[in-house]
């Protein structure tokens, strides 16, 4: 199916169940129960979810592939967001636009910084990255305010001209309104609630039209793994000595997968801007790239759905799991003696709410010591684990897909 | 006019001459042997026919054009494959990829861009893969991981590398360097084989004399980055310069 | 003239907190070949034993004074700290107004012993693993040290003067015979500039002099030979990763009155680290410090309003910059050697 094979295709299936039915897998609890803070579905933190999908795909496609650790993706990122602001005040509040432009930006500065840092590999390619990465951050904040906005960031506003026609999307306000991101007259924002008894589901334009490029950028993203270009891209991560002895020059397939994967961070910028038409710098400083790093390897760094489910992930923790405060705790732990429950609140206090970071910290160094192949890998090994019990005969060993 | 010409190359590192006035031809199809005592700058003449090392003087015609200057992938583009001393194979990856890598810049040469249309769907590089293997006798291996395997397949699955491209030159890092005995008789069966089926020139550098008599048609011997003599393998046995490169001080 | 001075001046101290991290990190990749993302939390850790110590030695109890009383006629219950019921108030009040340097001393085995627990415990695992893990997982490393510090201290900065003999400025021009008033440095900066320069020289002096000194030179240069000798390098290297953990760690405890600490300095450090080593030349010593002073300088420079104006945004930038026109120009670095790190 789609030119894919049967495992590819029920692969790509499965996220899309995920991505269309997530609005009501990630409301599980009703409304009015305690535990319906830990509900993740609402609209902006969906869209999060696919959007740093579609980053940490990207990001994968790079690091996942050939094995370059590039510490200055957020600077793609940024810039998709800066040039899809830009459409979005100067041509038409139509997301269109502003994604196409935000892909082509992107593309072009990672052909200039790929150009200049790929000439070095290793640690060397990785700090130049980051060197990179952190000029850009500087340039955006400083020197370059009048295109990025400086320290207060871009926004859509008023005075905007927005020159094509109306229903393009043109016009600089929207009955006296600024005028909000949408799809030829459908607003990102634009949300119908389903009450079905005690639960609550919105359903949001905004995430699904996300949800669908990320679908296509997977799609891409496992195309582009199962075909030549990709195994060329396995053979540098492997022995670039003797891919040159093959008769096959490195360079410009580093660079187009360091442009590729800019690319997808470009696109992932620009859907930031069309949901949230603002954008400051700090999107691109570098304890951002860190996060796609994060993602990436927290879920899997050179599978196909790794990248996804850890930027799920993360992006969960950040949003959800920093929510769990001391009454939170205290309310679990409740059914223990008093002495008890006290004792594991302050033992488990740290690591949650604003400790979340501390807990990301010890799961990522936890994945990079024990399981290189992150969630995807504990994965398989619980599978395994169920098949050897299951008792059926050992089948010819899959890679790690 | 051999296939291979080596005309005056010179090559120092600092104050050292590692090659110093080098000439050599390797006729087609033929089986070229160099040999020589450690440090006689065999491997040093080996890199600068691959590209790896650019002579200081001299030239280096393949097929009647120069490789100096040519990178690496150039001169295996045209038509110059390689074997390492110590197999550089792409660990990570199964046996098959690892053959159908060469297929790919065999048939699409240094670049191309196919991202889109998946690996499977080129039957044409699957069947050249899938023959190769059959000829180097690892068809039963080739879902394996290539770091998975022993040391003698992996030799085969480099040579399966290199030939699958057909190259018209094949260069031999010392092939059977800790090989044991049968291992090293199966290499030079294929390697007979492969000279007499392909019609593969080749040029194998060698310190283990049995395996340089039973291929080689002419050998030269190098000794301090000069070339002592050129001859067939019946002349060079006994032939007293050798010895003396050789055997050096002790025999004097 | 004058300014010229000064912007040498002003970039000395901060050139000289990236000399100490850089010279650390080269100690960490030239003998144990690891890529250490967490050094810049060492830096901070470091910064966070000043202010560890100067609470301790201000921790106090509370006594009624009975001959003052408050406004309400109460007597008045005044704070005094431990170290007064010790000392006498007076040497009290000097121990505490001292704690930064104090510091220092608090430092060195608590670092030392925190380097030798990441080296055993974590670091070691990591050798015959690729690059990228290395720093990876130091950069995990360097999350969890930060939020453990940040749940203990919070996420404000946290103000660490410098005792009370060092407060103000020094008359730099009047001192050398130009215009009074034109070179005003702060004397605390002095200090660290000073402290910087014997930690260094200390540092050099124990690689070169020791016999313990030598053998790490000797492994940098060839592990195996070494190892071969019958010489346990590794007991040696994971000291000498105690030795770059405290490098850092005094490097941050000086630091604090220049910049009060807060969780994430070490961040914000690191990646201007690695740009020193980088710069020097990874591997090389008198690079990592020899690039940490001139890239401190050229960034106060660039800070002059003379450059802004001509160049805005260079301020922002020209650490990068150098760097970048370094690593493709000199792909070693300024002193780097041959097969460092080469691919």
């Amino acid at each position: 199916m789609l030119g894919l094979t049967k495992k590819d295709f029920g692969l790509l299936l499965i996220v899309a169940v995920l991505v269309i039915a997530a609005p009501i897998l990630l409301n599980p609890f009703p409304v009015d129960s305690s535990m319906a803070q830990f509900n993740a579905g609402y609209p902006d933190l969906m869209q999060r979810f696919v959007i740093f999908g579609i980053f940490a795909i990207g990001f994968n496609i790079l690091f996942g592939l050939t094995g370059y650790l590039s510490f200055g993706h957020a600077a793609f990122l940024g810039c998709g967001s800066y040039a899809g602001m830009w459409m979005l005040k100067l041509l038409s509040i139509n997301v269109i636009p502003a994604i196409i432009f935000s892909v082509i930006i992107a593309g072009i500065l990672s052909l200039a910084i790929g150009w200049i840092s790929l000439r070095r590999s290793g640690i060397y390619f990785s700090i130049l990255t980051l060197a990179f990465a952190q000029m850009a951050f500087s340039l955006a904040a400083s020197v370059l305010t009048p295109i990025t906005g400086g320290e207060t960031g871009l926004q859509t506003s008023l005075s905007d001209p927005r020159i094509l026609p109306e229903f393009l999307g043109g016009g600089s306000s929207d009955g006296g309104n600024i005028p909000k991101p949408s799809l030829f007259g459908i607003e990102m924002g634009a949300s119908w609630d389903v009450a079905v008894g005690p639960w609550l589901w919105t359903f949001n334009w905004g995430y699904y039209i996300a949800g669908i490029v990320m679908l296509i950028s997977f799609y891409i993203a496992i195309r582009l793994f199962r075909s030549p270009f990709g195994l060329m891209l396995k053979a540098v991560k492997s022995n670039q000595h003797r891919m040159s002895y093959t008769g096959l020059n490195t360079k410009p397939y580093m660079l187009a997968c360091f442009v590729i994967s800019g690319m997808f961070a470009g696109l992932a910028g620009g859907l930031m801007a069309a949901m949230d038409p603002q954008v400051g710098a700090e999107r691109m400083q570098w304890t951002a790239s860190g996060e796609v790093v994060l993602m990436t390897i927290l879920g899997g760094a050179g599978t196909l759905i790794g990248p996804v489910l850890g930027a799920g992930l993360i992006k969960y923790f950040e949003n959800i799991f920093s929510k769990i405060n001391k009454a939170t705790l205290e309310g679990w732990f409740a059914f223990m003696p008093d002495g008890m429950s006290d004792f594991f609140v302050t033992i488990v206090y740290p690591f949650v709410g604003k400790g979340w970071h501390l807990t990301l910290g010890l799961m990522f160094m936890a994945v990079i010591i024990f399981l290189p192949g992150g969630l995807v890998e504990l994965g398989q090994r619980f599978g395994r684990l169920f098949k050897r019990k299951s008792a059926t005969p050992a089948g010819e060993t899959t890679p790690a897909e | 006019m051999g296939i291979l010409e080596v005309k005056g190359v010179n090559k120092r590192f600092g104050g050292l001459q590692a090659l110093g006035d080098v000439n050599l031809s390797v006729q087609e199809n033929s089986v070229h042997a160099i040999i020589g005592p450690n440090g006689a700058g065999k491997s040093t003449l080996l890199n600068c026919l691959v590209g790896k090392l650019i002579p200081d003087t001299g030239s280096v015609m393949f097929d009647g054009q120069s490789v100096l200057g040519r990178t690496p992938y150039e001169i295996n583009q045209m038509g110059i494959s390689r074997v390492f001393q110590t197999p550089e194979i792409f660990a990570d990856l199964t046996v098959f990829e690892n053959v159908m890598i060469p297929c790919f810049a065999k048939r699409d040469g240094a670049f191309s861009l196919q991202a889109y249309n998946p690996v499977r769907k080129n039957r044409d590089i699957h069947d050249m893969a899938e023959a190769i293997l059959v000829d180097v006798n690892m068809q039963d291996k080739r879902h394996m991981t290539a770091s998975s395997l022993s040391r003698g397949d992996k030799r085969r699955l480099e040579m399966a590398m290199c030939l699958v491209q057909q190259p018209r030159l094949l260069l031999l890092d010392e092939p059977t360097a800790g090989m044991a005995r049968a291992d090293t008789n199966n290499t030079i069966d294929l390697l007979k084989e492969i000279n007499e089926k392909r019609d593969i020139t080749m040029a194998i550098i060698e310190h283990d004399m049995h395996v340089v008599f039973s291929l080689a048609e002419r050998i030269t011997v190098l000794a301090q980055g000069t070339p002592l003599v050129e001859e067939t393998p019946e002349n060079i046995k006994g032939h007293p310069k050798v010895r003396e490169a050789y055997l050096g001080e002790a025999q004097v | 003239m004058d300014q010229i001075i000064l912007q040498i001046l002003n970039g000395l101290d901060k050139g000289s907190a990236y000399a100490l991290i850089a010279l650390g990190l080269t100690l960490i990749f030239g003998t144990l070949g690891v890529v250490n993302f967490a050094h810049g939390a060492l830096f901070m850790l470091g910064a966070f034993c000043a202010v560890v110590l100067s609470r301790l030695l201000s921790w106090s109890h509370t006594v009624v004074d009975e001959t003052r009383t408050d406004f309400l006629g109460n007597p008045l219950k005044v704070e005094v700290p431990y170290v007064y019921d010790i000392f006498g108030e007076a040497t009290g009040a000097a121990i505490i107004d001292w704690a930064v340097p104090l510091a220092i001393l608090f430092s060195i085995p608590i670092m030392v012993l925190i380097g030798v627990i990441m080296e055993r415990g974590l670091i070691k695992h990591f050798y015959k693993r690729a690059h990228a893990d290395q720093i990876l997982v130091t950069f995990g490393l360097a999350i969890v040290l930060q939020e453990v510090i940040k749940y203990y201290f919070g996420a404000s900065q946290i103000p660490t003067p410098a005792p009370e003999a060092f407060v103000g400025s020094f008359d730099f021009g009047a001192a050398v015979g130009l215009d009074a008033n034109k070179i005003i440095y702060p004397y605390w900066r002095i200090v660290y500039f000073c402290f910087a320069m014997v930690v260094i020289a200390a540092v050099f002096a124990f690689l070169q002099f020791t016999t313990f000194g030598m053998v790490v030179r000797a492994g940098m240069a060839d592990r195996e030979t070494v190892q071969l000798l019958g010489i346990d390098i590794d007991k040696r290297f994971t000291l000498m990763f105690g030795i770059a953990a405290a490098v850092a760690g005094l490097a941050g405890v000086m630091y604090t009155p220049i910049l009060a600490p807060n969780y994430h300095m070490g961040m914000d450090f690191l990646v201007i680290s690695f740009v020193v080593v980088v710069v020097g030349g990874m591997g090389s010593l008198p690079g990592a410090v020899l690039a940490g002073f001139v890239l401190g300088i050229l960034e106060s420079f660039a800070s002059m309003r003379e450059v802004i104006e001509f160049l805005p945004g260079i301020n922002q930038v020209v650490i990068y910059l150098a760097a970048i026109l370094i690593l493709l120009t000199r792909p070693r670095g300024l002193m780097g050697r041959k097969g460092v790190m080469e691919d």
